[in-house]
C-alpha cells in the first residue's frame, strides 16, 4: 500500500451562480521517499489538488468528494484538531513566494522554535538546537547568527532556504512544494532544486512538486501528473512522459517550448487558451483546441465532443484521451489476430 | 568610464560599417535611496554634512543594435536589464552617457522634440493586466497612440488603420467594443502588441513581453514577435530572463550582472560557447528535459548588492577564477575573432578556456 493515496477527489467552489468544479476525479498515489511532479497552466486546478490534501481549501471551497489515504488514515473529513497532528508534522508545505510564507516580525529562530513548540513538548533550548541543525542542513551559512535575523535581512534564496528547514522541522513523511522556485531567479532556482532532492533523498521525504516548468520536473520527479482544467489527463513515469507524451496536450505543451523548435522558426502553438471551470466544454475539456478531433481520414471522432474520456493504459503512463484509446484498440486487434 | 568608452568605440563602429539604429553609449543610471535635501542631513561629528546614498543600476553600459536585429538583454532580477529598456525609451533619464537613435542623440531632447522617436519606437511591457487602461475600451486604446501621433488624420484613417493593425495581430473585430478584464493574460498582450504596432514603429522594446504568461500562450505571442517582426522589419531590443526564449529569438545577446554587460556574442556563439564565467554559471542552471543531467556550475554567495558596487570586476566576488587583477581593474569589453565580445581579464589573459 502506498504512503499517500488519492482516489476520484472532488473539489467545488460554491459560488452564487453554483458549484464550480475546480477538481474532478482526481486519483493518484506517492509511494514513501517517492517524488511526484503535478504540471498544468494556470487555472488546470494543480494548486488546488496539494491544498486540498492537508483540507486547507478556503470557503467557499469545500472537498464534495473522493478519499485522500495517508499511512492508512482517511484525511477527508477527519477533524480540525486531528488533522492538525499531520499538518507541518507528518505532511508539510512550501509555498511559492517565500516573502509571503514568513511572518516579518518574527525573528528566524522565532518562527521555528514557535512551529517545534505547536507540535511537541518542548523547551526552549533544545527547540533551538533542532532549528539550528535544520538550519545547517539546508547550507545556510553562519546558522547561528541567521536564527536572530528576521526575514527582510535574508535574500530570495535563503528565506525559501529557511521555508526548506521549517518544512523539515519536524521530519516529515511528504513535502508538498507549490512552486517553490517560480519567484527565484535560474541560478538560485538550480541551487533549490538541487537542495530539495540531495534532502528528499537522504531522509527518504516523499516529494510533491507543483510546477508549470517541465524542465524542473524532469530533473527532480520520477513521476508526473499533467493536469488540464481540473482533471488529470496523463500520468506515469517522468521520463517516459517527457520522451514521450501520449496526450495531444502534454505534446503541445512539450511542443510549444523554445528548445523543441530551430532557433528563429515559428514555435508550435497550441491554439485557443484553456476554458475557464464554470463553462467547459462537453466531452473532453480539450477537444476545442485539440488537432485530433478530427481522424487522418477526415471523420470526426464524435466521443471527444461528447463523452468524457477514461483512462487508458499506454506502457507505464495512464492516459484520458480517446485518440489514444483508438490507437491502442487498432493495435491490439491485428496483434491478436496474427497467432492464430 | 565615458572617455574609456568612446576610446574603444572607434573600432567597433569601423567593423560594422552601417550606422547603428540604436547606440548606448557609457550609459550609467543610478537612483537616490536618500530622499529630498532635507532627510540627507545628518549630524556627524559637531557638523551638519549632507550624505547621499545610490542604488547604482546601470554602470556604464555600451550597447548597439542594427537595424533588423533582435538583440535580447538577459540577466537576474536586479541586473538593471529593465532600466536599460526603460532609460532607452525615454522613461528614465540616464545619469550619464548617450543614447543615440539613427544618429541622432535622443536622451537630451526636450518632450516636444523627442515625440517624432516616440512614434518610431515603442514598448511592450510584461504584465498586460497593468498595461491596459482599464476604463477604456479596446477600440479607444489602439486609437489613442495613432491621434496622438497622427492629429491631422480623419476619424476614418484612424479607425482604418486600427482595423489593420488588429487583424494583423489576430484580434477579432468585435473585440473592439470590450475593456480589458475581460481577455485572458494572452489576449491582452496580443492588445498590448497591437496598440505597439499602431503607429507603424520600427524598433520595439519588449520588457520580459511573455514572462506572465503561461506555456501554450508563450509560444502564441512568441509566434506573433516573430510575424511582426518579418512583415513589419522590425528591430527588437528584447528583455528576459529566460535563455530558451533568447536562444529562439535573438539574433545577438547581451548578458548583464549588476549593471554592467559581461559578454555580448551572436546568440549561435554565445550558446556554443560561452566564455564569460557568469554566462557559463547562468546556462547551466536551467533546467533541461534531457535526462543526463550535467552538474550545474554553483556560484558563490549571491548577487551584491547595487548600492555598494564591488570593486574591480562586479562578479569577481561569486567567480571561481578571480584574482588579485580582478578584484581590482573593471574589465571592458574586449573583441573576440568569433564576433563575441566578453568583459573578463580571466577570457582575456587566456586563464579561462
Amino acid at each position: 500500500m502506498s504512503l499517500l493515496e488519492v482516489n476520484n477527489l472532488d473539489v467545488r467552489f460554491a459560488l452564487r451562480r453554483g458549484d464550480v468544479k475546480a477538481l474532478r476525479d482526481v486519483s493518484f498515489t506517492l509511494d514513501r521517499g517517492e517524488r511526484l511532479g503535478i504540471v498544468g497552466e494556470s487555472g488546470a486546478g494543480k494548486s488546488v489538488a496539494a491544498f486540498s490534501l492537508l483540507n486547507l481549501i478556503a470557503k467557499p471551497g469545500y472537498i464534495a468528494g473522493g478519499s485522500i489515504r495517508f499511512d492508512g488514515q482517511e484525511l477527508n473529513g477527519m477533524s480540525d484538531r486531528a488533522l492538525r497532528r499531520i499538518r507541518g508534522n507528518r505532511i508539510s508545505m512550501i509555498f511559492q513566494d517565500p516573502m509571503m510564507t514568513l511572518n516579518p516580525v518574527l525573528s528566524i529562530g522565532e518562527q521555528m522554535i514557535e512551529c517545534l513548540k505547536a507540535h511537541r513538548r518542548i523547551g526552549r533550548r533544545e527547540a533551538r538546537a533542532i532549528a539550528l541543525r535544520k538550519l545547517e542542513q539546508v547550507h545556510i551559512p553562519s546558522p547561528e547568527a541567521r536564527l536572530d535575523q528576521y526575514p527582510h535581512e535574508l535574500s530570495g534564496g535563503m528565506r525559501q532556504r529557511v521555508i526548506i528547514a521549517i518544512a523539515l522541522l519536524l521530519d516529515p513523511d511528504i513535502i508538498i512544494a507549490d512552486e517553490p522556485t517560480t519567484a527565484l531567479d535560474v541560478t538560485i532556482q538550480a541551487e533549490i532544486m538541487d537542495l530539495l532532492l540531495e534532502l528528499c533523498e537522504k531522509h527518504n521525504v516523499g516529494l510533491i512538486l507543483i510546477t508549470h516548468d517541465l524542465g524542473v520536473v524532469s530533473q527532480v520527479t520520477q513521476r508526473m501528473l499533467v493536469m488540464y482544467a481540473g482533471r488529470v489527463i496523463e500520468q506515469g513515469p517522468t521520463r517516459e512522459i517527457i520522451n514521450d507524451p501520449q496526450h495531444p496536450y502534454t505534446q503541445g505543451l512539450m511542443n510549444a517550448l523554445p528548445q523543441m523548435a530551430t532557433p528563429g522558426s515559428r514555435l508550435n502553438q497550441i491554439p485557443g487558451s484553456m476554458p475557464s471551470l464554470d463553462n467547459l466544454p462537453s466531452g473532453c475539456a480539450f477537444h476545442p483546441r485539440c488537432g485530433f478531433v478530427t481522424r487522418p481520414d477526415g471523420s470526426e471522432r464524435s466521443a471527444c465532443r461528447t463523452r468524457v474520456p477514461e483512462f487508458v493504459a499506454s506502457g507505464n503512463c495512464r492516459v484520458a484521451c480517446h485518440m489514444v484509446a483508438e490507437m491502442l484498440d487498432q493495435e491490439r486487434i491485428p496483434a491478436e489476430e496474427t497467432p492464430r | 568610464m565615458t572617455a574609456t568608452a568612446t576610446l574603444t568605440r572607434p573600432a567597433t563602429a569601423a567593423a560594422d560599417s552601417p550606422r547603428p539604429l540604436l547606440e548606448i553609449r557609457g550609459l550609467e543610471k543610478r537612483f537616490s535611496l536618500s530622499g529630498d535635501f532635507l532627510e540627507q542631513l545628518k549630524f556627524k561629528g559637531g557638523k551638519l554634512v549632507r550624505e547621499q546614498e545610490y542604488v547604482h543600476a546601470i554602470n556604464g553600459v555600451d550597447l548597439e543594435i542594427q537595424r533588423g536585429e533582435a538583440l535580447c538583454v538577459v540577466g537576474e532580477s536586479g541586473c538593471g536589464k529593465s532600466t536599460v529598456a526603460r532609460t532607452v525609451m525615454g522613461l528614465l533619464h540616464p545619469t550619464s552617457g548617450e543614447i543615440h537613435y539613427d544618429g541622432q542623440r535622443i536622451d537630451n531632447l526636450s518632450t516636444q522634440a523627442l515625440m517624432p522617436y516616440r512614434r518610431r519606437m515603442q514598448m511592450i511591457f510584461q504584465n498586460p493586466y497593468a498595461s491596459l487602461n482599464p476604463r477604456m475600451t479596446i477600440q479607444q486604446t489602439l486609437e489613442e497612440p495613432i491621434r496622438l501621433h497622427h492629429p491631422d488624420w480623419s476619424r476614418q484613417r484612424v479607425r482604418d488603420q486600427v482595423d489593420e493593425v488588429m487583424a494583423s495581430v489576430g484580434i477579432a473585430a468585435d473585440w473592439g467594443k470590450r475593456y480589458g478584464h475581460e481577455f485572458s493574460g494572452g489576449q491582452r498582450q496580443r492588445i498590448a502588441i497591437a496598440r505597439a504596432l499602431a503607429v507603424d514603429p520600427e524598433f520595439i522594446v519588449a520588457d520580459e513581453p511573455i514572462s506572465a504568461l503561461d506555456v501554450s500562450i508563450q509560444a502564441q505571442v512568441l509566434n506573433l514577435l516573430m510575424d511582426a517582426r518579418q512583415e513589419r522589419n522590425l528591430t527588437y531590443l528584447f528583455i528576459t530572463h529566460d535563455l530558451a526564449v533568447v536562444e529562439h529569438f535573438g539574433t545577438r545577446v547581451a548578458v548583464m550582472y549588476l549593471g554592467r554587460v559581461c559578454e555580448v556574442a551572436p546568440t549561435a556563439t554565445l550558446f556554443a560557447t560561452p566564455r564569460h564565467p557568469y554566462t557559463r554559471a547562468l546556462m547551466s542552471a536551467i533546467p533541461r528535459l534531457e535526462d543526463d543531467r550535467p552538474q550545474h556550475i554553483r556560484l558563490e554567495g549571491e548577487v551584491p548588492t547595487p548600492v555598494h558596487l564591488p570593486s574591480g570586476c562586479v562578479f569577481h566576488a561569486r567567480c571561481p577564477h578571480a584574482n588579485a587583477r580582478c578584484r581590482q581593474e573593471v574589465p571592458e569589453l574586449i573583441a573576440r575573432d568569433d564576433g563575441s565580445r566578453v568583459a573578463c581579464h580571466g577570457v582575456e589573459e587566456g586563464r579561462i578556456q
